[in-house]
């Protein structure tokens, strides 16, 4: 029991975390309900906070939990699927292996240390210009201000982080 | 009989296949969505849960005001519920 605007994100996604080397859960009712999450939340707050985590409403607060989140990828090395089990590895994708509950990483990271030499670390290419890199996959460009979407996760801008 | 109680969010995959294993086993449960709530009740739920799973993750079961189970973890919810 779908809207048709779930099904259209589902068809979206599926497309574009193949394209990248992602899959996404083979229980596509399961995905379908996740979609409908993610349209609420967007229609809530006006981004897409991850449906399976209590949002605070405000962007820069639950920027880290902007689908996809900043522990997809971590989630996916180490259980196999991130905490909603939206993305999932292989493995799952070809039914080999259900996905388990995945425990909540966030606030278990730890901080990157206080940079006291900031300026030192932060990264350029020898010809001056700064890198960027996208919290959510990784991904490392050099230009003069980050991409306005990650080209590969799709990430909002504000989500990239300077590459000492 | 015993007393359960389900923390929940409305959007959440898992929370909806612990409430469809809940139903399929005919256990009675009271349950919040927390998403749904707003202000001071929100704010006292929040801490509800939190004194139980600091994480303020979701699902959040517990049972009789004892034990909790966090997360859809079907082997743990059929020990603690003696299913
Ligand atoms: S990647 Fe998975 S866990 Fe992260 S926000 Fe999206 S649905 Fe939630």
């Amino acid at each position: 029991m779908s809207s048709q605007e779930a099904q259209k994100l589902y068809e979206r996604l599926k497309r574009e975390a193949e394209a990248a080397g992602y899959y996404l859960n083979p229980d596509v009712d399961f995905v379908l309900d996740l979609m409908e999450g993610l349209l609420t939340n967007e229609k809530r707050y006006g981004y897409w906070s991850c449906p399976c985590r209590l949002a605070e409403g405000v962007r820069e607060k639950d920027l880290g939990i902007i689908c996809p989140c900043d522990y997809r990828d971590a989630d996916l090395d180490e259980y196999g699927s991130c905490y909603c089990a939206l993305y999932v590895s292989e493995e799952i994708a070809k039914g080999e292996r259900k996905p388990q509950p995945v425990p909540e990483r966030r606030g278990t990271m730890p901080k990157p240390p206080v940079e006291k030499h900031e300026e030192e670390l932060v990264g350029f290419t020898k010809s001056g210009i700064p890198v960027w890199r996208c919290k959510v996959c990784g991904y490392l460009c050099a230009r003069p201000q980050p991409p306005l979407k990650c080209p590969i996760c799709k990430a909002d801008r504000d989500r990239f982080e300077r590459f000492a | 009989m015993k007393k359960i109680k389900l923390y929940a969010l409305s959007t959440c995959g898992w929370c909806k296949k612990t409430r469809a294993f809940l139903d399929d086993h005919y256990v009675k449960y009271e349950y919040e969505y927390v998403d749904l709530l707003t202000g001071a009740e929100r704010d006292r739920v929040m801490s509800e849960v939190k004194r139980w799973n600091p994480r303020l993750s979701f699902p959040t079961i517990v049972v009789d005001d004892t034990e909790v189970v966090v997360g859809f973890n079907e082997d743990r919810l059929r020990e603690v519920l003696g299913l």
